[in-house]
């Protein structure tokens, strides 16, 4: 990363610092393998090209840390609702466990982290899905913070950022999480009437009930490149319906010949570009 | 009726049985009609016990039945006329989305819906009531056509999922469900929702957000279809067989809705399912209808906006 990760002062000061948490306190010379051409790539250069594979330019996945670091202002963002946490309200077989799980692989309590941010110098609410966390499927949790997130900035007349990725409504939760969807949808529609742009930032992947309800109702969008963006994932679709995609099928570049994108960005122009559109949407 | 569920068999057998009966009782002319009358009257009490225990997978089985009423035999039933629109304006037509005007007791209604299709003709012209973003973006014209004139809207819940297919992509499905989403949450108008068979996940969302959620008895209201669930979580072993189990996780019934805070109200189908009466399905879902409409008409629009606002926001469970 180009800037090097301070604590936040929203954070209590027992944890870790942050640059140890996104990189999970792992020495620096780790290799990673490129999910786009497996190609390995040395950890700490992959870090400084923002985690973009220099071979086959695949935008490798981001945490919430990760991306908010790359996204907002240095030492801007200060989270709230951190330890917002689901209460299994179907009482899912092993969802309780899973939740523990991957509260302690992510370091986080769901699937979003949200929080005011500044973005050139301008207040921002910075909405970010943690994909780490079960896939980012949305359930209670992200439903609830995403309602939040669009009434504080229609409140406080800032624009919404949301970085959109996850799997879809997290079925653990049963007819809650699909409820989400209307819920997200309806916070992020109240913008209108609030005159405050919303501006969605598309990363790979993002499927289902996530695609179907606020991303794509976002007023610009910019996708970042090969990401996978659609209803249904392209396997899925292959099995199901019993044919072969084209390659670049439910692709960002996809989505854009079809004009359903404002834009196909690489990641390091996304920063320059909501600094742009920061001046520009007053 | 010649299709009988695997958990009716008892029903079955016994049906034949009195067909049989009354085969006998015409070609002989011997009169058996006590009997006839006892095993009709055993038939009724097996139906009622038998229903009174479905399991979560027979009410799968039973809101998916293939006789089943859907949105067009509820609209003939419902009003006293309707015509039906067509086209979203931009590409094309959805025959799986019904959208149109009409008559309920002499009030002016939107009405739109899912119909899946009788014969495999008609389910094929329909894609089994799988819509595509034509079918949202028809269904949305005529909702704002309501929001235009001041009529309320009907919306009638039945489809196994929305249409995913590389073409309905390229029409952005994505779009046209979270448009419909939006679009809904602000409608200057009341919106009544019902879900008279599969309420498929977000296929069925994207015409379902209302003032007033009703489920039919037998209904059923689900994020992902049960065997799609037990394929992808190793809690079911990653087995499609294993649906029984996930749609009993998944608590997906119209009671189970309702106690989860997502139906507003349930209405009783006729006994074994409405399919064995759908005019007396039709004449109650009526009666809900016009009783809830006349209290959402009483209204001002902005408090009829903040409450369905509060319904939606404040579903979840965290801490």
């Amino acid at each position: 990363m180009p800037r090097k990760a301070k604590n936040s002062s929203a954070r209590k000061t027992s944890e870790p610092p942050l640059r140890e948490r996104v990189m999970g306190g792992v020495p620096d010379d780790l290799w990673v393998k490129c999910t786009g051409c497996s190609a390995m790539l040395y950890s700490k250069e992959l870090e400084q090209n923002l985690k973009v594979c220099r071979h086959c330019g695949s935008h490798l996945r981001l945490s919430s840390a990760e991306r908010i670091l790359l996204t907002a202002d240095e030492d801007s963002f200060h989270e709230r609702d951190a330890d917002l946490a689901t209460k299994d309200p179907l009482t899912f077989p092993g969802y309780k466990k899973d939740i523990v799980r991957y509260q302690g692989q992510s370091g986080r309590k769901d699937s979003m982290v949200w929080g005011e941010a500044a973005i050139g110098g301008r207040p921002v609410i910075l909405a970010v899905s943690e994909f780490g966390f079960m896939g980012g499927s949305m359930g209670s949790v992200m439903g609830e913070k995403i309602a939040r997130a669009a009434e504080e900035a229609a409140a406080k007349q800032w624009p919404l950022i949301l970085v959109c990725s996850g799997g879809g409504a997290r079925m653990h939760e049963g007819i809650i999480s699909l409820m989400q969807m209307a819920k997200t949808t309806a916070a992020v529609a109240r913008l209108a009437d609030a005159r405050v742009p919303y501006i969605a930032i598309f990363a790979d992947p993002m499927l289902a009930g996530i695609a179907a309800s606020f991303a794509f109702i976002a007023d610009i969008i910019i996708a970042e490149p090969g990401a996978i963006v659609g209803f249904a994932g392209p396997r899925v679709v292959e099995q199901a319906y019993r044919i072969k995609l084209p390659p670049g099928s439910m692709t960002s570049e996809f989505h854009f010949s079809h004009g359903m994108v404002d834009m196909v960005l690489p990641r390091r122009e996304i920063r320059p570009m909501l600094i742009r559109l920061m001046g520009l949407l007053k | 009726m010649d299709r009988w569920l695997p958990f009716e068999k008892p029903l079955r057998e016994l049906e034949e049985e009195i067909l049989e009966l009354e085969r006998y009782t015409a070609e002989k002319g011997i009169n058996r009609s006590r009997e006839i009358a006892a095993l009709r009257a055993r038939q009724e009490e097996l139906t009622r016990d038998i229903f009174a225990r479905l399991s979560p997978w027979d009410n799968v089985q039973l809101a998916r039945h293939p006789e089943r009423p859907y949105t067009l035999d509820y609209i003939s039933l419902m009003l006293s006329d309707f015509v039906e629109l067509h086209g979203d304006r931009r590409f094309g037509d959805d025959p799986a989305v019904v959208a149109g005007v009409g008559l309920l007791e002499e009030r002016p209604i939107v009405v739109v819906g899912h119909q899946k299709g009788r014969d495999l003709k008609e389910r094929q012209l329909r894609n089994f009531g799988s819509a595509r973003p034509e079918g949202y973006r028809k269904a949305l014209r005529a909702m704002k056509l309501a929001e235009k004139l001041g009529y309320p809207v009907l919306s009638l819940v039945d489809t196994p999922a929305a249409d995913s297919r590389p073409e309905s992509e390229e029409r952005g499905i994505c779009e046209s469900i979270g448009r419909n989403l939006a679009e809904m949450s602000t409608l200057r108008v009341p919106i009544l929702v019902a879900i008279i068979g599969e309420g498929g996940s977000g296929g069925a969302i994207a015409l379902a957000v209302g003032d007033w959620i009703i489920m039919l008895e037998h209904s059923i209201y689900s994020v992902i279809p049960p065997e799609s669930c037990a394929v992808i979580l190793s809690a079911f072993g990653r087995d499609a067989n294993r649906g029984p189990e996930a749609a009993a996780a998944l608590r997906l019934s119209a009671r189970q809705t309702l106690k989860l805070g997502v139906a507003d109200e349930v209405l009783d189908e006729p006994l074994g399912g409405a399919h064995r009466n759908p005019a007396g399905m039709g004449e109650a879902i009526k009666r809900a209808l016009i009783a809830k409409l006349d209290s959402l008409g009483q209204l001002e629009i902005a408090e009829l906006l903040r409450l369905r606002y509060e319904k939606f926001r404040k579903i979840g469970n965290f801490g």
